[in-house]
């Protein structure tokens, strides 16, 4: 029983090592350029960098799209006060906090010890 | 495939803010069933892992980029109530903390992914489970084509929504080509990154495996005669 719970502690732990160093190190490699949806509702436009922040010029669905509500948050946009070099940070921080939130809802919602012993 | 603020309208957004409070009220009291001392911290886990795969944008096509969802994912690793509720959980992070996903939207964003991607994934893994069970090529192809369900009918979420409350001076058939083609390629990366994750899952501890419940112990447990007779080790 002890063994089995060791391997499954190890199994977590690596686990989670993996979840952070996607957030913290692989994320410093992904494609930014628009993901799918946003390249559909983006056609028709062309973006234009004006010292405003980028423009859309054109028409297209997306011209419709309001900024984010929250686009000033510290971690916008996943990068640290719009530092993107700091990416890797704001991915472990988001982990950490979807870790933290999700784990902490279902461990309160999981039925308790002797009903989940198999 | 998080969409912003403004790309449907009010009553629309409203209603689908309420599709969502409902799903995820009926994803918990599900969810119950299925998470004990060691699926709870597992389901978490995979939570916070769809929520870094998420920031892996992988190219499509020149100056296009995909992600992972995730409800296939997580729907085949802890469930489909479980997983709805770590899709849920992921989407609503990355709209309050990073910006990401519109906060009017963020009712359709979790009904496309946390509840119709999860949903059309999972069902087409309980499908496809004779063929998981088999073998590991099995489990894989499931895993692959269950992904790609996903993704596909996620994105067509997005073209009902558009249809019922999109500006109406697009052409709806051409919105939902582009959308529906799109995450027809995206889908084949999040079938590759599904089939590698949850092939990984199960080498290691089969019985994670929420798909394969009822199947991986038995198996494991066939390995017994090779013990000698009293030995009770």
């Amino acid at each position: 029983m002890t063994a089995g719970n060791r391997g499954l502690r190890l199994f977590f732990a690596g686990f989670a090592v993996v979840a952070l160093v996607i957030a913290g190190a692989l994320s410093y490699f992904a494609d930014s350029d628009p993901d799918g949806l946003d390249t559909a509702t983006l056609e028709g436009c062309e973006v234009v960098e004006t010292d405003a922040g980028e423009e859309l010029v054109g028409d297209c669905v997306a011209r419709n799209a309001g900024d984010h509500h929250l686009s000033e948050s510290p971690l916008a946009d996943y990068a640290v006060g719009g530092d993107d070099r700091f990416t890797g940070v704001a991915g472990v921080l988001g982990v950490l906090a979807t870790l933290v939130v999700a784990g902490g809802l279902f461990w309160l919602l999981r039925r308790r010890s002797p009903s989940s012993r198999e | 495939m998080h969409m912003s603020d403004g790309l449907i309208n009010a009553p629309v957004s409203l209603i689908f803010g309420g599709v969502a409070v409902v799903g995820m009220a009926v994803a918990m009291v599900g969810a119950r069933r299925d998470l004990d001392d060691r699926t709870a911290p597992m389901a978490g886990l995979v939570a916070a892992f769809v929520f870094a795969t998420q920031m892996l944008n992988f190219p499509i096509l020149p100056g296009v980029s995909g992600h992972l969802l995730g409800g296939a994912l997580a729907a085949i690793l802890v469930g489909p109530w479980v997983g709805a509720l770590c899709v849920g959980i992921v989407l609503a992070v990355q709209a309050l903390v990073f910006a990401d996903g519109g906060l009017t939207a963020l009712g359709a964003n979790i009904t496309n992914m946390a509840l119709i991607g999860v949903a059309a994934g999972f069902a087409t893994a309980l499908l496809l489970r004779p063929l998981a069970t088999r073998g590991r090529a099995g489990l894989l192809a499931v895993c692959f084509i269950a992904a790609f369900v996903n993704t596909v009918v996620a994105s067509a979420g997005f073209v009902l929504e558009f249809a019922l409350g999109g500006d109406a001076a697009f052409s709806l058939g051409a919105v939902a080509g582009s959308v529906l083609g799109l995450h027809c390629l995206i889908g084949i990366g999040e079938g590759i990154i599904t089939a590698l994750t949850v092939g990984a899952v199960a080498s290691a501890r089969p019985d994670l495996v929420h798909l394969l419940r009822g199947t991986a112990t038995p198996l494991e447990l066939r390995d017994s005669p090779v013990t000698p007779k009293g030995s009770t080790a």
